[in-house]
């Protein structure tokens, strides 16, 4: 019943420069989603990547099992001195990650074209 | 459920459905009510607040409630009022009796330094996203509840 997650990985560039690794996120995120969402995450060389940016802009459904493993990522993230961003989230979903802190530790943009800006 | 219209509710009107307890089924939970808040008129992001609620109470349902037994099922019972919609999601398992005020809130910072799991953030949602809600205990072990209620905003809808 849950619409399998896909996972494509892209390498851009930043206009100040820096490269930047992009996770397009398409289907639901939910707990079927750990290899999709974590796997893909732990397969990035952690010497070489330090900006991590999460393309939600096709994603429909994100649940709380979906959200955890964000989270688990963020924490990997954290402990390999990289940086998460994301964008593409519905303005219900930017209120939710808002809502269990996410915010905190992820920077939220609307479009790709603003966080490269910000990047 | 074309009684739904401001002028002609005089009552409750009841939709239910029975999900099997596969996780996924959720979605069936929160399109239909989604469909039934779209009929009252509720806006579109209320719609995904309950839409976010129901799908939590209905993944508790099946996880935790009927511990993914194929042989169980979850109920979902839809009261549409006249300027409410009350949701019960049943389940099967031994519940709990909780209040929106004991409901853990995830602390990220707790989270992020491996103080407190990443997930358990379900009831926290589902209490945020709605008007009211209640965790009922069913008697004898059979038939716990999550009770939901959105409210139609008549000045804001």
């Amino acid at each position: 019943m849950q619409s399998e997650t896909k996972t494509r990985v892209e390498q851009l560039t930043s206009p100040a420069g820096h490269p930047v690794t992009v996770l397009r996120f398409e289907g639901d995120i939910a707990s079927t989603s750990k290899d999709a969402v974590l796997g893909t995450y732990q397969a990035l060389p952690k010497e070489t990547v330090r900006l991590v940016l999460l393309d939600f802009s096709k994603v429909d459904y994100i649940n709380s099992s979906g959200i955890a493993l964000v989270i688990q990522m963020m924490i990997e993230a954290s402990n390999s001195a990289q940086m998460i961003y994301a964008f593409g989230l519905s303005a219900h979903f930017t209120k939710v990650f808002t809502m269990v802190g996410i915010t905190k530790y992820a920077g939220l943009f609307p479009g790709q074209a603003e966080a490269l800006a910000a990047l | 459920m074309s009684e739904l219209t401001p002028n002609s509710v005089p009552k409750t009107t009841t939709v239910e459905v029975r999900l099997p307890s596969r996780m996924g089924f959720e979605k069936v939970a929160m399109s239909t009510a989604s469909a039934v808040a779209k009929l009252m008129g509720f806006r579109e992001d209320r719609i995904e607040d309950l839409k976010t609620a129901v799908a939590e109470a209905c993944i508790n349902a099946i996880e935790h409630g009927n511990r993914l037994n194929d042989k169980l099922s979850v109920g979902v019972v839809l009261s549409a009022g006249a300027d409410s919609l009350e949701v019960k999601v049943i389940d099967d398992g031994t519940g709990m009796t909780k209040q929106p005020g004991n409901v853990h809130k995830p602390d990220i910072d707790r989270k992020m330094h491996g103080e407190e799991g990443p997930r358990g953030m379900g009831m926290f949602l589902i209490q945020a996203l709605v008007d009211e809600a209640e965790w009922v205990a069913g008697s004898g072990g059979k038939s716990s509840y999550v009770r939901l209620v959105i409210r139609l905003d008549k000045d804001a809808e």
